[in-house]
């Protein structure tokens, strides 16, 4: 089921825009994440195509039906919520069925379908306990399961994984894509959390404040950035964005190292800089202290000082013998620079010239 | 450490006297309703020995049983009504969007400030005109609706998350299914809280009940033990204790067994 959201406007009461015209189109069997800081109206969608509030403006088809008016139990949805909404006085059975009795479905079938999911969220065991004997993941589990009981064909999820710890978080993400490709389901998922966007979603949307960022596929806005609020938000440890000045064929930035680059702009640019996007070299051009260092064992994360406005951040893959004061010289990878204009939006990418000092 | 231990040792002696000044009435009457009239007569505070008479005469001798039976009929009726209107009136000002919702629940509120006492004549009267006075309507009409009780409730279902809301919204849940398939249960600790209390005050409640009634048609327990002094048994202190005793024996079960609730449900509004 495809859903459509048509210049979608959302004020308070109070004045305040939450949503400033949001378009954008999930196609059947997709994975959609809405991704961005809070606040930046992400749930606010959610909650919209929900139907739990109304939106000022726009409409919202699902299945090629306009649902914009409809109460959100004829939108034909489920959702899985961050704190997991279960009854803790009914049993992980009775909370799985709890749509399906509310909507008098056959007893026959309602213990198919229990079943059949109980085997799908491997809970079969755990049936009868209550939510409160249950650990976290296994909570979410009984949420899921309810979401897929319902035959719902779009699951909208809100940050359904933020109350687990970190190593349960990345074996969820696992199992809900695994689950969702292995059923063909349309999921629309919220969260703040860049890796669960970059490692669950088909197409990613990223929200600022009400507006719409980007929207694609998580390497393209890792790779291809349009702008550099984009390129902040994706990538850890951030990328580095210095600001440079370009003359002619000349590109210097503000530390004072220059290259040659040729292109069209002239004036104030940014250059982002991916923290991989670096290779040490003893005559490299970029040269400074280390100010902080980070062994993660596969890699080292490094802070170097180099005269710009904030240290540089190097993320390389080896283990390195250094510490805090050390000096260390790099090179920047041309071919994976991203030139930002004064507006801040992506004007150029890659090999614009070769790098020389 | 030295202080903590001195202070604990003021605090449980500070509780100890409390106690046992609470305590002293009740046991003193404990002792005298097993104890015989000419053993009371002579002064003794305690049974010289031990009878049972006074309870039975109680039940045989006086027209208690029936007093009884009226208190559980009123605070009965009075609890269930409570419990039902203060729900329904909770959940329309916590689940249900209206205009002046705020002003109409101050309003609401506002009334908790009027002391019962200052509504006695105009609800007289009113009983008096509808020709209900000596009725069991009488006596718990006044009662049906609660502030305090709406108040306390609606507290409570202010916890309830917003997801169950949005998910019995999704599934289709009517209003009245919300209530009872979801809100009602999660919310289950301080409706039993407030349905003990509320059972408990109607229980011991005695102005209104002496004044909406002139004969023992429906008068209830409380107004029957004030009856016993000024009767014949006046002298008879035995018999009156034993009465009040089993009049007290409800308050004293639910307070006994219904104590984790009011600890949780009267305070579970205040924590979080």
């Amino acid at each position: 089921m495809s859903i459509k959201l048509k210049h979608i406007k959302k004020t308070y009461d109070n004045g305040e825009e939450v949503l400033k015209d949001i378009n954008t189109e999930i196609e059947d069997g997709q994975f959609y994440v809405l991704v961005g800081a809070s606040g930046s109206g992400k749930s606010t969608i959610l909650n919209a195509i929900a139907g739990f509030i109304p939106i000022n403006d726009g409409t919202i088809e699902i299945d090629g039906r306009d649902v914009t008016n409809l109460p959100p139990k004829d939108r034909h949805l489920a959702m899985v919520f961050q704190n997991y909404a279960l009854m803790p006085n009914l049993t992980v059975s009775e909370n799985i069925i709890f749509g399906l009795k509310a909507r008098h479905v056959d007893k026959e079938v309602q213990q198919e379908r229990l079943n059949e999911v109980l085997q799908t969220v491997h809970l079969t065991e755990y049936k009868d306990k209550r939510p409160t004997n249950l650990s976290g993941g296994q909570r979410q589990r009984v949420s899921l399961a309810r979401a897929l009981v319902s035959d719902a064909k779009v699951i909208l999820m809100d940050e359904p994984l933020s109350n687990l710890d970190a190593k349960l978080r990345a074996e969820m993400r696992r199992e809900i894509r695994a689950l969702q490709q292995h059923l063909g389901l349309t999921v629309v998922y919220v969260t703040h959390d860049q890796t669960e966007a970059m490692t669950m979603g088909d197409q990613v949307m990223l929200l600022n404040q009400g507006r719409i960022e980007q929207i694609g596929a998580p390497l393209d806005l890792y790779n291809a950035p349009a702008n550099t609020y984009v390129a902040d938000f994706f990538g850890s440890p951030a990328i580095n964005l210095l600001d440079g000045q370009l003359m002619g064929n000349r590109l210097q930035f503000v530390n004072g190292v220059e290259i040659t680059f040729n292109h069209e702009l002239a004036g104030p640019v940014r250059i982002g800089v991916r923290p991989e996007s670096v290779r040490l070299t003893p005559q490299g051009a970029f040269r400074g202290r280390i100010t902080h260092i980070e062994p993660l064992g596969d890699g080292t994360n490094i802070s170097v000082e180099i005269g710009a406005a904030e240290p540089f951040r190097l993320k390389v893959s080896d283990q390195l013998n250094l510490r805090t004061g050390n000096e260390i010289a790099f090179d920047i990878l041309p071919d994976q620079m991203m030139l930002f204009d004064a507006d801040d939006r992506l004007v150029g990418l890659g090999p614009i010239n070769e790098l020389a000092v | 450490m030295q202080v903590n231990r001195t202070k604990q040792i003021g605090n449980y002696l500070l509780l100890s006297v409390i106690a046992i000044i609470l305590m002293v009435p009740l046991l003193l009457g404990i002792s005298l309703s097993l104890s015989s009239s000419s053993s009371i007569s002579q002064g003794n505070l305690f049974p010289q020995k031990l009878v049972f008479s006074n309870y039975v005469r109680v039940f045989t001798d006086t027209h208690m049983a029936q007093f009884l039976l009226h208190s559980l009929i009123v605070s009965g009726v009075v609890m269930i009504g409570q419990l039902v209107l203060s729900i329904l009136a909770a959940y329309a000002f916590v689940f249900l969007d209206f205009k002046f919702k705020k002003t109409a629940f101050v309003i609401f509120l506002s009334t908790m400030m009027l002391p019962f006492e200052s509504q006695i004549i105009p609800n007289f009267n009113l009983m008096r005109d509808l020709n209900l006075l000596n009725t069991y309507s009488a006596m718990a009409l006044p009662f049906l609706a609660s502030a305090f009780g709406t108040f306390m409730i609606k507290t409570s279902f202010e916890q309830l998350p917003p997801e169950l809301k949005q998910l019995s919204q999704i599934e289709g849940l009517s209003h009245f299914q919300f209530i009872t398939k979801v809100v009602m249960p999660y919310c289950k600790i301080s409706l039993i809280t407030f349905a003990l209390y509320s059972f408990l005050t109607n229980w011991n409640m005695y102005l209104w009940p002496l004044i909406s009634t002139d004969n023992d048609k429906v008068r209830t327990a409380q107004i029957g033990l004030r009856q016993m002094r000024a009767q014949d048994t006046a002298s008879n202190w035995g018999l009156i204790m034993a009465a009040t005793i089993i009049v007290v024996i409800p308050t004293m079960l639910i307070i006994f067994f219904g104590q984790k609730y009011f600890k949780n449900g009267l305070t579970s509004g205040v924590i979080k």
